[in-house]
């Protein structure tokens, strides 16, 4: 019997150590990147990557794809216990800032990044940075309006101009959807962020210097904009009410289906609707509404951070540079469609690739959007603590929708949870 | 087994292909015996150590040990979380705060004024649940033991139909809530049939009270066949002859089932009440897949709230959320004493 173990065992050794030799050989370090996409970003990502790999065979970069919703719930956790990739791609830039990794000091050209991402450089700083460099871009974007063309051709109604207010395109938006029967004639996405321009076109300032300044009468404007198209169906409770408490609900599907007039969401579905809509309808951006004192709309974007945890702080900087040099910044965007951060790259031009004339349009009305961006927006974006904000509009607003509160109410627990979700954080208002 | 007898049995099974094919039975025999007398001697060792009694509580360690790490620990650390503050994830660097989370949730001007308080939304929740577990175990048990009684009877293709009714409990509960949401919104499958019947859409999901009705009614549908199979066999274990004696004496069904078989069920009816009970506080998978706690918070239960104030806001206020749970760990602490109590009094 111990025979047979005996020869067993060894041929089961023998085999294990044939597998590991390989590896041995090649002592590849292995660098992980937790990564959404919105569109066709990963695959464009990894097509770099192969390449930087082929450059540097030493280095193997695993992108690990989860969903969104990861890295919105799970990545906190995870980075809060210490553990993490080395890589991450976020969109809450300032909230997880404190897990970062200041990669300046193994960057080659540390110049080019400051003369080319000093816009953005800062909102990936910890609140107690002044300088540093701690993450990259890897999309700007802004808050747009997209329309279905097709249906204000079908319904004989002229689209609003450039300087159309939120009421025109309501009105619009509207008598589109009643003639052709669609089910939502304004569709914006539930989040605190996609209200954010709503709220500032009517005057809201939401900042006080540093601190928060959430409820003023541009706010509440706003909010009685808002309550109000869900009461006489502009917008349709299906959406915004098929979710509680402060879970996103996007109108992507429904906008890709053809059953949204006006869908307000953002410069990355851009890319996603040219690959899903194709030719089933006419669609495209259009300038941002107007309100009495702006037409703006709200920045934003996603970063790919380096975490400090990284036990391999100069590879991940490398990647980082080779990501961030000109001719790779240029082909990742000219192939996914995203507005660059990067001033340099904005200046020249992205030769984005696609005879799509929706996408060439939308990206074109995007470009010249960017420029009429209040700085109002810009620094609610930069706000480190904005979720809290964010959150606390989005959950209480839908209360008040609901019949749950009154608009007063609702004010009342958006100022309340705002205080209780800074105190949290050990910050008193 | 004397040897004549175990020659018998090895000559009895079936022959060895002796041709040189693969011989699986004796190949699994060797290996067998050799993983075997590769734990002989480790665990005779430890007999030897522990006598026969201790060996039962070394089989069970490792499962113990499972528990004490992943249920026993996380409860340890909660009562942690629950009596320090900040938005910290380690408990080491969160500062004691004593029971001010507990104060925090219990401030209110009205208990059963969610409004008047100042985490309303652990109230709504506590609402929600309340009426939840009320209206939501009544049906279930009155169903259930409709179903079971219907089940007990010589009805024709009773084994069809007792599959049918268990096989929803045999689903993932985001298959169910995915199914029925389709169902149920606004284009879904059941508007479209009030539609083709000249009727308008009913908004099942966006209004707060279809919303909740839905609520209870897929939670019934998803696990009533469960219950009804517990009392089902408590209603088969009912002798016969009671019935007969019954019936002989010109016994009413009605009185039979008041007089006989409800007091017969009682044990299995406690159980029954308590598992659901306990299942209707925890509720959360389904809901969160089917309404999203929406409309609004209209059906946002107690887990729903812990989950987002713990891990899904943004904001991660970990300490409200651990004491929330504290509390109704102590609510369903008490609902599995009472189970015991009961069953006690039931078996006494």
């Amino acid at each position: 019997m111990f025979d047979f173990a005996r020869r067993h065992v060894v041929a089961a050794l023998a085999a294990a150590a044939a597998l590991c030799l390989p590896s041995l050989a090649l002592a590849q370090t292995e660098i992980r990147m937790m990564w959404y996409s919105d569109g066709n970003e990963g695959e464009v990502l990894r097509d770099l990557l192969d390449r930087f790999e082929k450059q540097n065979p030493d280095i193997k970069v695993v992108i690990d794809r989860v969903p969104y919703k990861t890295i919105l719930e799970n990545l906190p956790q995870i980075l809060a216990s210490g553990q993490g990739p080395d890589l991450a791609r976020v969109t809450d830039l300032g909230g997880l800032s404190k897990y970062y990794l200041d990669i300046a000091p193994y960057l080659k050209d540390k110049a080019y990044w400051d003369e080319n991402f000093k816009e953005v450089l800062p909102w990936v700083r910890p609140v107690d940075a002044k300088e540093g460099i701690y993450g990259l871009m890897t999309q700007l974007t802004l808050t747009i309006p997209l329309v279905n063309t097709t249906l204000f051709q079908q319904a004989n109604v002229p689209l609003p101009g450039p300087k159309a207010s939120w009421d025109d395109w309501a009105k619009a938006s509207r008598e589109v959807a009643k003639k052709v029967n669609v089910p939502y004639p304004i569709a914006i996405d539930r989040s605190g962020h996609r209200v954010s321009p709503l709220i500032i076109d009517m005057g809201g300032k939401l900042m006080a210097g540093d601190k928060p300044a959430l409820v003023d009468d541009g706010f509440k404007a706003a909010m009685k904009i808002l309550y109000d198209w869900h009461q006489d169906g502009t917008m349709s409770k299906a959406l915004w009410g098929s979710v509680g408490g402060t879970a996103y609900r996007g109108a992507n599907e429904e906008f890709a289906n053809g059953q949204v007039v006006m869908y307000y969401s953002g410069t990355w579905q851009i890319p996603q609707f040219a690959k899903t809509i194709g030719d089933a309808f006419d669609w495209q951006a259009v300038p941002n509404p107007c309100g009495p004192a702006a037409c703006t709309g709200m920045p934003g974007g996603a970063a790919l951070v380096p975490i400090k945890t990284t036990k391999h702080p100069e590879m991940v900087a490398k990647i980082l540079d080779y990501l961030a040099s000109e001719p790779v910044y240029s082909e990742y965007h000219a192939r996914t469609y995203f507005l660059p951060a990067s001033t340099g790259l904005a200046k020249k031009g992205v030769p984005y690739k696609t005879d799509n004339a929706a996408v060439q349009k939308s990206l074109a009305v995007a470009i010249e959007e960017v420029g009429k961006t209040s700085p109002i927006a810009f620094a609610y974006q930069g706000f480190e603590h904005n979720r809290i904000m964010f959150n606390a509009t989005i959950a209480r607003l839908n209360q008040a929708i609901s019949g749950e509160m009154t608009l007063d109410e609702a004010f009342k627990r958006m100022q309340a949870d705002v205080v209780d979700g800074l105190a949290a954080k050990g910050i008193k208002l | 087994m004397n040897e004549a007898a175990s020659n018998k049995t090895r000559s009895a099974a079936p022959a060895a292909d002796r041709s040189g094919a693969f011989r699986s039975g004796s190949l699994f025999e060797r290996v067998y015996a050799a993983l075997m007398n590769l734990l002989e001697w480790p665990f005779a060792a430890l007999q030897k150590r522990t006598g026969i009694t201790g060996m039962a509580y070394a089989f069970a360690l490792p499962n113990l040990l499972v528990f004490g790490v992943f249920v026993a620990l996380p409860m340890v650390l909660n009562i942690g979380y629950a009596v320090t503050g900040s938005n910290e994830m380690m408990l080491g660097q969160r500062p004691f705060v004593g029971l001010d989370n507990f104060r925090t949730l219990l401030d209110c001007g009205n208990y059963l004024s969610a409004n008047s308080c100042a985490q309303d939304r652990f109230w709504r929740a506590v609402h929600n649940t309340a009426l939840f577990v009320v209206v939501q175990v009544t049906a279930m048990i009155v169903l259930s033991m409709l179903t079971a009684l219907i089940l007990n009877g010589k009805i024709r293709g009773r084994g069809f139909f007792r599959s049918v009714f268990f096989f929803p409990v045999l689903l993932s509960p985001v298959v169910v809530a995915l199914i029925w949401k389709w169902i149920l919104q606004q284009d879904g499958v059941l508007n479209a049939i009030i539609l083709g019947a000249g009727g308008t859409k009913v908004p099942f999901l966006l209004d707060p009270g279809w919303a909740f009705f839905w609520v209870i009614f897929v939670s019934i549908w998803a696990h009533m066949g469960f219950y009804t199979l517990i009392l089902l066999a408590g209603l088969q274990a009912i002798p016969g002859d009671l019935y007969e004696a019954a019936t002989m004496d010109g016994t009413s069904k009605m009185r039979a089932f008041w007089r006989i078989t409800l007091p017969l069920l009682t044990p299995n009816l406690l159980v029954v009440l308590v598992l659901a009970l306990i299942r209707a506080v925890q509720a959360f998978d389904e809901i969160y897949v089917l309404t999203g706690g929406g409309p609004g918070t209209a059906t946002q239960f107690i887990v729903q709230y812990i989950y987002e104030t713990a891990f899904a806001s943004n904001v991660h206020i970990l300490g409200l959320a651990a004491a929330a749970s504290i509390l109704i760990g102590i609510v369903l602490l008490a609902l599995t004493l009472l189970q015991l109590r009961l069953s006690y009094h039931g078996k006494s």
